[in-house]
């Protein structure tokens, strides 16, 4: 018996004219002879979260193999960075992981300022990391309420959006843009905290723990949400270094590893914060890492405004970072600096540096190659979605074609961040 | 149009000409494909979210499958390997079809012009509305979809026939 694919083109685009002989060896031998079914998920799929193609071997509703198939959001995000001078570069950072452009801009800045050996104030340390753990906790809320709205809780989703527009009316006030603020940048950021920033982060800090009590209440008691969850997609700690994983889908598995306490940046071991972790493994730890996350980033947050140094929010440097409008008028050589940084940017050696840091998805890295030019020759992202997308496989497998959805929930996947 | 309120209790006679009942019917629920491609997507789930809330607009149903929608936004960029994808998504819309390109890089390529990304969505749709910003605010995205509602309400018995 033939089988065919199940997408079904129109006229108006090529239809699919391979044969199943050229999956050979990617799926069973059974689906050769038409006993399993091939079945095309994405990458226009409600439950995908943005344009992931899975293709599906499926026995009735149980999943033999699980190939993701991912490029429809390459963007060519790092040949673009290749052409343009350092600072310019964090502007695409940005539109990486677009869920925490922060954190994105974070470890690019990390790298340029490693590479150059730029430094970078204590007061701008602390603004970053009061960014970064207020990135991860919008990034979280993003997660909650689409994995919710997958396995069908709805409210969730209008819970965890509104706080997430308080936050990106935070941000909206440091950099003037919801989300890709590039507020980072190389040295520190782009300005100083804005004299209405602080009392509206101490009102959320305040109101944000009843609120992640709430999103529990909603799903830890909710026995459907309990039966769709737990013994799903387990993953044993080998198997999860051994894939790659990293951040929250790691922890989840029981390994102890996180980058803030392992190799500190920023000032992070001036904090105290515990890492949750998991037992199981499953859908169900990896959404309880991820809610605990939210408790430990409004901890980290508290300790970071009361001890929020002063002094100045960027590197002096003038060689790297341009003065302010102020001295234009009165300085000559202000007026050079100003030119040359806006014309042509500052140089990096011809030095290879890589940074990683952790982002609310896991680990990501940046490998930034230098010229002893102002462009840099390679930019290199490692980044968490590409590791865990490439884990569906291994994590889906003998499991029900439902249960899949909520796998691919529980890692959290930005097609943007994988495919760049 | 003749409005007649119900809360009155009589219930009397509207008069109005074909044209303007299909288009008011056309714009009062325009259900958007629920289609995202990448960071103008999380603005659009924004916007439907509980500070913006789309449904005042009647737009609150996003429908999975393109055979039910009327509304396609485009909210992101298009890369080459997904404009086939999408022209499909299109093409398996029933009339009457709308399209709007939400952000720089559904408009115009945006920050992004190599080799990867579609410069601009029209390029392989007929596009209605273009709504600026990387990406844009919801009260953006809000403006589009009126300005879109606009246009949709002066269409006369003649566009249908041509389609």
């Amino acid at each position: 018996m033939a089988i065919t694919p199940v997408a079904q083109p129109t006229e108006s685009v090529a239809k699919w004219e391979g044969s199943v002989e050229e999956l050979r060896g990617l799926v069973s031998d059974r689906a050769m002879t038409g006993e399993t079914l091939l079945l095309n998920m994405g990458p226009h799929h409600p439950s995908t979260h943005g344009v992931l193609r899975l293709l599906l071997e499926l026995d009735g509703e149980q999943i033999v193999t699980c190939m993701p198939d991912i490029g429809y959001l390459h963007t060519g995000i790092e040949k673009n960075i290749e052409s343009k001078t350092y600072e310019k570069g964090v502007t695409l950072t940005d539109r990486m992981d677009y869920l925490s452009p922060m954190s994105n801009n974070m470890v690019y800045c990390l790298a340029v300022e490693r590479l150059t050996g730029l430094d970078v104030p204590e007061r701008a340390q602390a603004i970053r990391v009061i960014c970064l753990e207020l990135a991860r906790i919008a990034s979280h809320c993003v997660w909650l309420g689409t994995h919710a709205l997958d396995m069908g809780a709805m409210s969730v989703f209008l819970y965890a959006f509104r706080e997430r527009e308080f936050i990106l009316d935070m941000f909206e006030m440091l950099s003037g843009q919801r989300m890709m603020g590039s507020y980072f940048r190389p040295g520190g950021v782009w300005r100083d905290l804005v004299p209405e920033f602080l009392p509206a982060l101490e009102k959320f800090v305040d109101f944000m723990p009843a609120k992640v009590g709430d999103y529990e209440s909603l799903l830890v008691s909710n026995p459907i949400w309990i039966d769709r969850t737990q013994g799903i997609g387990v993953v044993e700690p080998e198997e999860a270094l051994n894939l790659g994983m990293s951040g929250p889908t790691l922890r989840a598995s029981g390994v102890n590893w996180d980058i803030r306490k392992a190799e500190p940046y920023s000032g992070y071991d001036r904090y105290e914060f515990d890492v949750p972790l998991g037992e199981h493994g499953d859908v169900y730890d990896r959404f309880f890492v991820r809610m605990q996350e939210f408790r430990q980033s409004i901890r980290i947050i508290k300790q970071a405004m009361k001890a929020l140094p002063g002094g100045p929010f960027r590197s002096q440097n003038r060689k790297f970072v341009p003065p302010p409008r102020a001295e234009l008028g009165q300085s000559m050589e202000a007026v050079i600096h100003h030119f040359k940084l806006w014309t042509e940017g500052f140089s990096a050696p011809d030095e290879e540096v890589y940074v990683s840091i952790e982002s609310p998805r896991g680990e990501i890295g940046c490998y930034l190659h230098g010229t002893g030019d102002n462009k840099p020759r390679r930019v290199h992202f490692k980044t968490p979605s590409f590791m865990h997308i490439s884990a569906l496989g291994a994590m889906s497998k003998n499991h029900m074609l439902a249960d899949l959805v909520g796998i691919i929930g529980s890692i959290d996947c930005v097609l943007g961040d994988s495919d760049r | 149009m003749g409005v007649v309120s119900s809360k009155l209790g009589n219930l009397g006679v509207v008069t109005t000409s074909l044209e303007d009942a299909i288009n008011w019917a056309r714009t009062g629920a325009m259900w958007p494909l629920l289609f995202g491609l990448a960071c103008c997507a999380i603005e659009m789930m924004s916007t439907q979210a509980s500070n913006y809330d789309l449904s005042r607009f009647g737009m609150e149903l996003n429908r999975a499958s393109p055979r039910q929608s009327d509304l396609i936004i485009v909210a992101g960029r298009v890369t080459r390997k997904m404009a086939p994808v999408l022209r499909q998504l299109y093409d398996q819309m029933a009339s009457p079809k709308y399209v709007l390109s939400m952000g720089d890089c559904a408009s115009c390529g945006g920050v992004y012009n190599n080799y990867a990304i579609v410069q601009g969505v029209d390029e392989i749709l007929p596009v209605d509305v273009y709504v600026a910003g990387c990406p844009p605010r919801p009260e953006q995205l809000i403006h589009g979809i009126l300005t879109l509602q606009e246009k949709v309400k002066t269409e006369r018995w003649t566009d249908w026939i041509k389609g």
